[in-house]
């Protein structure tokens, strides 16, 4: 991989207090970009994306994102670069309309591109355009996970990590999920996306990571993970 | 009672539910967006009250109209906006991760300080605000006189709370400060720089208090106790209204203010039993307030605590012995003065022992423990000078009157953890301190009661000395033993995890329950061997400052090890007996070393030669 990449991981560790959890992992990921890191249930795909934003404390290696050293930002500061960051638990505002946290998650566009509007992603969400004035807790599971998604859009970011977006979801909804994900994709938000489905991960991302324990294990296309019953057997299947 | 009067009463009780919507709302909401319980918020109400008394009749001087009235109200209340900025971005700024004990240690730290500078700069004595130009009179309601001012103060807080409404509703100052109440890691997370949203609502905050004070000062004469008093009735309105929840603020305070102004009427004596019954229904039938929300479990730092539990090493044998052949000779070798400090030194290392059951053992933050000291110091008075009862049986029964209040205030505290639990405690606290206070009858009012002696055979002070020592060191070794035993591994259990105590099946609240009954009993024995100590009882036992002073004895010696709060009581003690009569400056002098000891040194003393041995043992902490 070459030095240009958007968003850099290289040789990154991070800890829960004592506990370690990622052992010197590195990945990339390039502008327009959808790469999909896959493992099993506490591989340490959520400390990954945490440590990226800045959510856990920086021990060794290091993060680069848009020609930033992001290391040791705080998170407010990493969102401001243009990195978006979709939480597993959603962590919607309960208490706010759904309109309310859209603007939570407003921020300019940086020059030159065009901004996320709430009617833009109404269309992308279809669902939540009918429920806008409506407290987030009033809402189902999966119409949760997409204003999260659409909340984070509202930051204009470069970038976005996705933190198991079908987990606990209905098929019907999984597909528009992917749906929307991929429409988003086209307008040139890159995806970092943890996930256990590799369908799901398949349908969205042109290169995917295998991680395990902390560490990467393998590198390559969707397309040669689909097609390698073993590596698939050695590593994602429980 | 005819209808008018009725009417009369009720705006009255509506007028001072307004005035203390405008002081707990600000409470509420600095609480809900940092979660750190300002205990310098009655301080920030005290300062808008002498800022006023300052600044208001200079400007009518200038000009003397209304306008320049209100005028001066809002500047008082934006220069203490601006001292609680200065106070986000000193200290508050570097202990937003710190746990709850330290952050309320702090602040109060900033109440103590700000007492005395207050004292410095306007002086001891009670000073009155100017009145409002076209305020002075009254207007006739249905036949009755009623002041205009306090239709004004009507007509305020009403304004306060629309202005609020639109404040959180429709700018994004408010969504973003609505949003950080419930998840501040996901605001920052999307952008937003808490930093600047906390200053802003601290300010928010503080002028609020200051509002709330200048708004009084035509009232109210502003003078330096006038903090402590209005902070306990602003933790009440919290409680009651669920914390963080402005509309839950309003809510309590309609609800207290009709409740104290038709109260007066049926119990005259009684209005803070009323409102002490009211918390507590209200708490039986919302743990978390009318309209608060649970706090989130694991949203704090790692709890810290006793950890890793030794029997006495050689080390510690020998200084144990070394330190109780000291205390066994102290009579011999020591004068009076320090006969009379070892006594008082054994008091307040049992009360702070017992503290430590709770906080370092059971991770129950208890900021009222002062409460169970004074129940136990007012038992054994009462006992001895009403009934007639001779020292020892007093001092047997003491203890017992203290651990069964301390038993039925702890069913509502254990239902509760974390903050929430701690403001509980010291709204208790201070019921028990307005019992003592409001029941002259009884305890004496203010004056308290004098004269509670030890009989001939232990009025001497080495007499009583051994008394105390035999008393304290029965005691502690007690609580020891409690500690070292099941007991107290099972609430180092529930301490660490709750959840995954309860799934093994421990009775939490029960264990709780049973511990706080228990420090509460060994805490009035204290008090009781205090109360014939110094032959006297008064409120101030119960009092705030007390359970402070016995915070900062626990936290000076660390509460992460055992023996530490008896280390700490000695050293806090004697440091406060040696300056106190040398400085005017003492509460300033405490106030800035609890600060800096929050901010620099958590651990404590012991805890500081517990590192110290591990380093040079070269075994890990």
């Amino acid at each position: 991989m070459t030095g240009d990449a958007l968003l850099a991981v290289s040789d990154l560790t991070a800890a829960y207090g004592e506990a370690e959890v990622l052992f010197g992992l590195s990945l990339e990921l390039h502008a327009g970009e959808a790469v999909a890191v896959i493992g099993r249930n506490g591989a340490g795909k959520t400390s990954t994306l945490k440590r990226i934003m800045g959510l856990l404390p920086a021990r060794a290696g290091t993060v680069r994102f848009a020609g930033h050293d992001i290391t040791r930002l705080a998170p407010y500061r990493i969102a401001r670069l243009g990195l978006g960051y979709v939480p597993e638990e959603r962590r919607i505002f309960t208490d706010l309309t759904v309109y309310e946290n859209l603007e939570v998650g407003r921020r300019a566009p940086q020059a030159g591109r065009s901004a996320w509007t709430p009617e833009r992603l109404f269309a992308l969400f279809p669902n939540l355009a009918a429920m806008q004035g409506r407290r987030a807790s009033a809402m189902s599971g999966g119409e949760q996970q997409m204003l999260t998604i659409a909340r984070t859009l509202m930051g204009n970011p470069r970038a976005i990590l996705l933190d198991e977006p079908s987990e606990g979801l209905a098929p019907v909804i999984v597909e528009q999920m992917a749906a929307a994900i991929n429409d988003m994709k086209q307008s040139g938000v890159a995806v970092l996306l943890c996930e256990q489905n590799l369908q799901f991960a398949t349908a969205i991302c042109e290169r995917a990571y295998i991680i395990e324990r902390g560490e990467i294990r393998y590198c390559g296309t969707t397309a040669e993970l689909a097609a390698d019953a073993g590596l698939r057997e050695q590593y994602l299947t429980v | 009672m005819d209808l008018p009067f009725l009417v009369t009463q009720s705006l009255s009780g509506l007028a001072s539910a307004s005035s203390l919507f405008i002081i707990s709302c600000g409470l509420t909401i600095v609480f809900g967006v940092t979660r750190i319980v300002n205990f310098a918020h009655g301080s920030f109400y005290m300062l808008g009250a002498y800022l006023a008394v300052s600044i208001v009749p200079r400007l009518l001087d200038l000009h003397y109209s209304l306008p320049m009235f209100l005028a001066g109200i809002v500047a008082a209340a934006v220069v203490v906006g601006l001292v609680g900025v200065v106070m986000e971005v000193v200290l508050l700024r570097r202990i937003y991760r710190a746990p709850e004990l330290f952050q309320l240690l702090a602040t109060f730290g900033v109440v103590l300080v700000i007492e005395d500078l207050v004292v410095t700069f306007w002086g001891p004595l009670d000073l009155m605000g100017a009145r409002a130009p076209g305020m002075r009179g009254a207007v006739d309601i249905l036949g009755n006189r009623f002041p205009v001012y306090q239709l004004f103060l009507i007509g305020t807080g009403v304004l306060v709370l629309a202005l609020l409404w639109l404040l959180m509703h429709r700018t994004r100052y408010g969504v973003l400060v609505r949003a950080a109440t419930q998840d501040r890691e996901m605001v920052g997370a999307l952008g937003v720089n808490q930093a600047i949203l906390f200053t802003g609502t601290l300010f928010l905050g503080s002028f609020l208090a200051g509002l709330g004070g200048a708004l009084q000062s035509p009232l109210i004469a502003a003078n330096s106790h006038m903090d402590i008093a209005i902070i306990a009735e602003a933790f009440v309105v919290t409680v009651i209204g669920g914390m963080g929840s402005v509309p839950g603020a309003f809510l309590a305070a309609l609800l207290i203010g009709q409740l104290q102004a038709f109260g007066i009427l049926i119990v005259p004596k009684a209005t803070l039993v009323l409102v002490f019954a009211l918390m507590a229904v209200v708490l039986i039938v919302k743990p978390w307030g009318l309209l608060g929300r649970p706090e989130a479990p694991a949203t704090r730092a790692a709890p810290e605590g006793i950890a890793n539990l030794k029997p006495f090493g050689r080390v510690e044998r020998i200084a144990a012995v070394l330190a109780l052949g000291v205390a066994l000779l102290l009579p011999v070798f020591g004068d009076a003065y320090l006969v009379k400090l070892g006594t008082e030194i054994l008091i307040f290392a049992l009360a702070a022992f017992s503290l430590n059951l709770l906080l370092g053992n059971g991770g129950i933050v208890s900021f009222g423990h002062a409460a169970y000291f004074g129940i136990g110091a007012y038992a054994a008075g009462l006992l001895a000078i009403r009934l007639g009862m001779a020292m020892l049986p007093a001092l047997m029964l003491a203890p017992i009157v203290a651990g069964l209040f301390a038993a039925l205030f702890g069913v509502f505290i254990v239902r509760l953890s974390g903050i929430y639990l701690a403001m509980l405690t010291l709204a208790f606290a201070q019921i028990a301190y307005a019992v003592a206070f409001q029941w002259v009858g009884l305890t004496g009012g203010d004056n308290g009661i004098l004269g509670i002696w030890p009989p001939d055979w232990a009025s001497g002070r080495t007499a009583y000395y051994y008394l105390v020592l035999v008393f304290a060191v029965a005691a502690i070794a007690a609580l020891r033993h409690a500690i070292y035993a099941p007991f107290g591994a099972t609430l180092r259990a529930a301490r660490d995890s709750a959840v995954r105590a309860d799934a093994i099946g421990i009775d939490v609240k029960l264990y709780r329950l049973a511990a706080f009954a228990l420090a509460g009993a060994a805490a009035g024995l204290a008090g009781a061997l205090y109360a014939f100590a110094n032959g006297s009882i008064d409120p101030t036992l119960l009092a705030i400052p007390l359970s402070i002073d016995m915070l900062a004895m626990t936290l000076a010696g660390g509460i992460q090890t055992v023996i530490g709060p008896l280390v700490g009581a000695a050293a806090f003690h004697t440091a406060k007996d040696f300056f106190m009569p040398l400085t005017d400056y003492w509460r300033l002098l405490l106030g800035l070393a609890i600060i800096a000891m929050v901010l620099a040194a958590p651990q404590g003393l012991a805890g500081g030669w517990a590192r110290l041995r591990s380093r040079f043992s070269g075994a890990p902490a």
